[in-house]
């Protein structure tokens, strides 16, 4: 008998620390299920940002650095600039790319470092216990804005990948919501082409996937999928952004 | 001026001309980035701070030409992570700055040490604290010490005196980073950056004995490959994980506070007083003690060239013997000299631990102990 489906080679048989309706575990398959498919896993070095998906490296088997918090980019830079050859992602949260990583972020998308960059965007801290994220939405209740994010005090929801679609050694930046079987397919192909555009040398390439967090956001698994798709998408717009 | 300096420059290269290993006249920032190179540094990260530029502007200018990777990064925090990801991609790699900016890298040390990666980070020290001044200080040697950054654990740190110095502690500390899996320090001050003296650089034959660049390290991230995927992390999450990682850190640093103590001792065996300065303060401090010694007065000199690990046992030896029945009535006393206010006095008052006396000179904040301050000092310290 063929063969048609098997086990993905480069995430390991473990259970994952994730809550039930997390998005992370989604992600997390994607991005082996891509290296696979392009046969890199050999060649793959992830930079894992300090968050909830910290531990990233103990599902993913392939080499990975962890980074300190925020500096992801940065490590990568250093990676990639060593090893030409081999295929050097980061892969981080909102806190992480937007907040604290701001300044890394940025410069390493201004040089044009040829990466790819998954980017998790759940408008919340999720490891810390659900403070607010640069990424949260005006009125949303948080740990640490328990009336609502207030814009006066807060300021707005941080539209990064809008910002670094701005910079001219940006190669690709893409916003997608894994929520549907059309979702997951639509997120997985953008991965993917950050993935080749990397292989094929053209540059900075970013991925910005809503996410739910149906744990500090109080809601169930559906209720969050719907959060994102009636009101989320609004503040952040799918698509192509560069 | 200009002149004058081309006319030292070509005296030197005359002089060198004559003597079997070449000599060539760099200041010790350059020093410090020609011995990184020759040691098989590729790669170097850095953001510009005064005084140790003329360090990032030689690597700029050579790094590339050498097979490595430059970087001017965007600030001392992604500068630190960059060398974490050169070293963890397998590659000897380096930072420089100075205080402020040292400051703004010691979580990046703190993860470093925690991932067990070698590293070699300069600081050019200037006066603090805060924006404090460019002029010369050696106010960092507790940050430098007793890990600046959070967490247990210790770099290795080297002070040198010189540019020559500058130049071969530079490149054993590579040695030393690579040998242990540790960040290391180099620990100088203004004065030892801007300096230009005459240095030997070593053979080809004995950099290519030290290290290959391109050699690869079994625990680096160089893709899995034929063989086990490698994590380099410095997390440890279970309960009683972290305990035992750090145990381990812990039997790797008393091992090298056994092996590395470095030190240069003069006259201490008839000394009555022993000046104890580290860096270019132990410049001044030997000239006071040369001075000191024509006038017939017993002076010695302690410098100390790790200042992690403290040499111990050199202390340990002097202050034994002293103990002795025979040396009773010729008690020592220890003149600690530092551009800071009684931090390195600390090492040497726990390591003496109260069978000698202590004494201490020091000033900061741009000010330096004068020669004449120090033999001022000793003779009272003799008389009284």
């Amino acid at each position: 008998m063929k063969k048609i489906f098997s086990r993905t080679k480069s995430l390991r048989a473990v259970d994952t620390h994730y809550c039930p309706g997390c998005g992370h575990g989604v992600v997390h398959r994607l991005i082996a299920e891509i290296i696979d498919e392009l046969n890199i896993r050999g060649i793959t070095i992830g930079v894992t940002p300090v968050g909830c998906a910290v531990v990233a490296y103990d599902y993913w088997d392939f080499d990975c650095v962890e980074s300190a918090h925020g500096r992801g980019l940065a490590v990568a830079t250093a990676i990639k600039r060593l090893q030409p050859d081999k295929i050097v992602f980061t892969y981080q949260g909102d806190g992480d790319l937007a907040a604290i990583g701001t300044a890394e972020t940025i410069h390493a998308a201004n040089r044009g470092e040829n990466l790819t960059v998954v980017f998790i965007n759940n408008a919340v801290y999720g490891m810390t216990g659900g403070q607010m994220a640069p990424t949260t939405l005006i009125g949303q209740k948080t740990a640490t804005t328990p009336l609502g994010r207030n814009e006066k005090t807060e300021g707005y929801p941080l539209k990064i990948s809008e910002l670094l679609a701005q910079l001219p050694a940006v190669y690709s930046v893409e916003r997608t919501f894994a929520d549907s079987v059309q979702g997951i397919l639509k997120t997985k192909n953008a991965i993917k082409t950050a993935f080749k555009n990397q292989m094929e040398n053209k540059g900075f390439s970013l991925v910005e996937v809503l996410s739910a967090c149906p744990t500090y956001w109080d809601m169930s698994a559906l209720e969050s999928l719907d959060w994102i798709k009636s009101t989320m998408s609004k503040e952040f717009p799918l698509g192509k952004l560069k | 001026m200009k002149s004058n300096l081309c006319r030292r420059r070509l005296l030197v290269r005359q002089a060198g001309m004559r003597l079997r290993r070449k000599k060539i006249l760099l200041s010790g920032n350059e020093a410090i980035a020609q011995g990184a190179i020759d040691a098989g540094c590729r790669f170097y990260a850095g953001y510009p701070i005064t005084p140790q530029n003329e360090l990032i502007g030689y690597m700029a200018k050579n790094m590339v030409s050498s097979g490595g990777v430059f970087i001017q990064s965007e600030s001392e925090l992604a500068a630190i992570n960059m060398v974490f990801g050169a070293s963890a991609s397998g590659v000897r790699a380096m930072t420089s700055s100075s205080s402020p900016g040292i400051s703004l890298m010691q979580e990046g040390i703190s993860y470093l040490a925690g991932a067990r990666l070698p590293a070699v980070i300069i600081n050019i020290m200037r006066a603090g604290p805060g924006l404090g001044n460019i002029w010369p200080a050696q106010s960092d040697y507790f940050q430098a010490t007793k890990s600046g950054g959070h967490g247990d654990y210790h770099c290795i740190v080297l002070a040198p005196s010189s540019v020559q110095d500058a130049y071969d502690l530079t490149f054993e500390a590579f040695v030393l980073a690579d040998k242990y899996r540790i960040p290391v320090i180099i620990l100088g001050d203004a004065i030892l950056g801007q300096m230009m003296e005459p240095l030997s650089v070593h053979s080809k034959k004995l950099r290519t004995r030290n290290y290959e660049p391109g050699t690869t390290k079994k625990w680096a991230a160089t893709g899995c490959k034929g063989r086990k995927p490698n994590v380099v992390k410095s997390f440890y999450l279970n309960l009683g994980e972290l305990e035992k990682f750090n145990l381990k850190l812990q039997r790797k640093y008393n091992i090298i506070k056994q092996k590395e103590q470095r030190y240069e001792a003069l006259n201490t065996t008839d000394a009555r007083v022993i000046l104890v300065a580290y860096g270019t303060m132990a410049r001044l401090a030997k000239q006071a003690m040369v001075s000191l010694r024509e006038k017939g007065v017993r002076v010695g000199l302690i410098r100390p060239i790790n200042l992690w690990p403290f040499p111990v046992d050199i202390f340990k030896r002097i202050t034994n013997h002293a103990c002795l029945p025979a040396r009773q009535e010729s008690r020592i006393t220890f003149l600690v000299i530092e551009m800071s206010y009684g931090q390195m006095l600390e090492d040497v008052k726990l390591t003496v631990n109260g069978r000698a006396r202590v004494e201490f000179l020091g000033r900061s904040g741009g000010g330096i102990p004068s020669e004449g301050q120090i033999i001022r000092k000793t003779v009272k310290l003799l008389n009284g």
